[in-house]
């Protein structure tokens, strides 16, 4: 029987903007590397929080800049954050992004390391993540109608099965989704060669079509203008070739599978941008899984679904990534990462449907505080996307 | 009964291998999943899981379709049965 997505409900955490999450973190989180170690130091004496330490954050300037506050403060601002302490080497930057994240209504304090070292401020940083982690801990689930569950995608060292079965449960999921009136994503511009005229041709208005265009357009320069090569071993990676793809054009109409047959695209959205009403957006991204999976989250993304046919193990420190896979292979090496197990699909045992509603069936019990494989496994994966070099 | 390979459209040039250690001149079936069609056919290769295999003659140069869509070309003559993949298939783009 057809799951019933109208009266389907998940339990969670509503925060004070209204949006609903589903895991319930406090997140500490550096403005730059130098910040990496006071953080990771605040995470070991405080149980229950989690530093996502990253590589940037020093002499960026001008859109990469406004990209790397945007994604911070969008990490921070996700539904599955219950509070954040932020450390910068200096307060300035620090207080922007708490300041970004403040406007969420959630709690969140901020720190500069100069004129007090590591070890004051990670004794500051402790109280304030105690008194988070104390806080965040007495907060009270409560249930929630399936729409108000947003869902991103994006799939990873794809192969041929991945757009036999994989990718089209992802698909079959999404268009029950759309239908419900979830708030979906894609994104991977570059991977979409090959098939963009595909995605071209499911945008709701010209607008959007124009819109989705013109981020295509831009992506294909940068590709040509800093390519070496036809771009083979990068796109398709080394993973792809062994799993059986050959071409960006294989590969983009078995990714292209994931928006399945019924959603249209309602809106573009630029890098960790935030929808601003439900239905299917189109996210201009890298196709880099831990890049893309990052800007998801930074959008306010609440469950990831990762068709995967070699076996790609990405995680996120705040977004559960849910891995579908279709390659017997995969399943028979590396089961403990996968969620969702469609091979059935390959040999008429299991069908698009059925597949779709295992996932869903899956995504609904993640959202109700399961577990996935990568948060089993301790997968992390936390990184910014770069325009350019720093100053 | 077990699907050695799947063919997305009946107007594709190719197959996917969906079952590991595939071996030249074994009987093979396959399922045309667009048009929910079997056919029999054999390998003239062993082709790894995943890869694909030519389902008709395909002269160098030709276009090959997979998803009923052009995936690429042929840069060598691929026999109905061989292995097609990134040495004898390259983009167009890029």
């Amino acid at each position: 029987m057809a799951m019933d997505l109208k009266n389907a409900s998940f339990e969670g955490w509503r925060r004070e903007n209204g949006r609903m999450g589903v895991r319930n973190h406090v997140i500490i989180l550096p403005v730059d590397d130098l910040s990496n170690a006071a953080c990771e130091a605040v995470a070991h004496n405080i149980k229950g929080c989690i530093a996502i330490p990253h590589s940037y954050g020093r002499l960026q300037f001008g859109y990469d800049l406004e990209l790397h506050f945007r994604t911070l403060i969008g990490t921070g601002c996700n539904p599955n954050v219950a509070g954040v302490v932020v450390i910068g080497i200096e307060p300035g930057w620090a207080g922007k992004i708490a300041e970004g994240i403040a406007a969420s209504g959630k709690p969140v304090e901020f720190f500069g390391i100069e004129q007090h070292g590591d070890i004051n401020t990670i004794a500051r940083a402790s109280h304030a993540a105690y008194r988070m982690v104390k806080h965040a801990s007495k907060l009270k689930k409560s249930k929630a109608p399936l729409v108000d569950l947003w869902v991103s995608t994006k799939c990873g060292e794809s192969d041929t099965t991945s757009g036999l079965a994989s990718c089209p449960t992802n698909g079959n999921a999404f268009d029950k989704l759309w239908e419900n009136g979830n708030t979906l994503v894609f994104g991977e511009t570059t991977e979409l060669t090959g098939g963009e005229h595909l995605v071209a041709a499911r945008c709701r208005t010209p607008e959007i079509r124009a819109q989705f265009q013109a981020m295509f357009d831009r992506y294909q320069r940068v590709v040509e203008a800093n390519k070496t090569s036809d771009l083979s071993d990068s796109q398709p990676t080394k993973g792809n070739i062994e799993g059986g793809l050959t071409t960006i054009e294989e590969k983009a109409l078995g990714n292209i599978q994931k928006i399945g047959k019924k959603c249209i695209v309602d809106g573009v959205l630029d890098k960790a941008e935030a929808p601003t009403h439900p239905g299917l957006w189109f996210m201009d991204s890298s196709s880099a899984a831990a890049e893309m999976v990052t800007l998801c989250a930074a959008s306010g993304y609440a469950v990831h679904f990762f068709p995967t046919g070699q076996g790609n193990v990405i995680g996120n420190p705040i977004l559960p990534v849910i891995k579908i896979t279709a390659n017997p292979r995969t399943q028979r090496t590396m089961s403990e990462h996968v969620d969702v197990d469609v091979t059935g699909l390959l040999q008429k045992r299991m069908n698009m449907d059925d597949a779709g509603e295992a996932l869903l069936d899956c995504m609904l019990r993640t959202a109700d505080g399961e577990l996935t494989a990568a948060e089993l496994l301790g997968h992390r994966e936390f990184s910014l996307t770069r325009i350019y070099e720093s100053a | 009964m077990t699907i050695h390979f799947v063919v997305h459209d009946e107007g594709d040039s190719v197959g996917v291998v969906v079952v590991e250690g595939l071996k030249a001149g074994q009987p093979l079936t396959g399922w045309i999943m667009d048009q929910d069609k079997m056919i029999e056919f054999k390998a003239v290769n062993d082709i790894p899981i995943g890869h694909k295999l030519a389902v008709r003659a395909i002269a160098n140069g030709d276009t090959i379709i997979k998803y009923g869509t052009d995936i690429g070309k042929a840069v060598a003559n691929i026999g109905a049965g061989e292995h097609a993949h990134v040495h004898n298939v390259k983009t167009k783009r890029w």
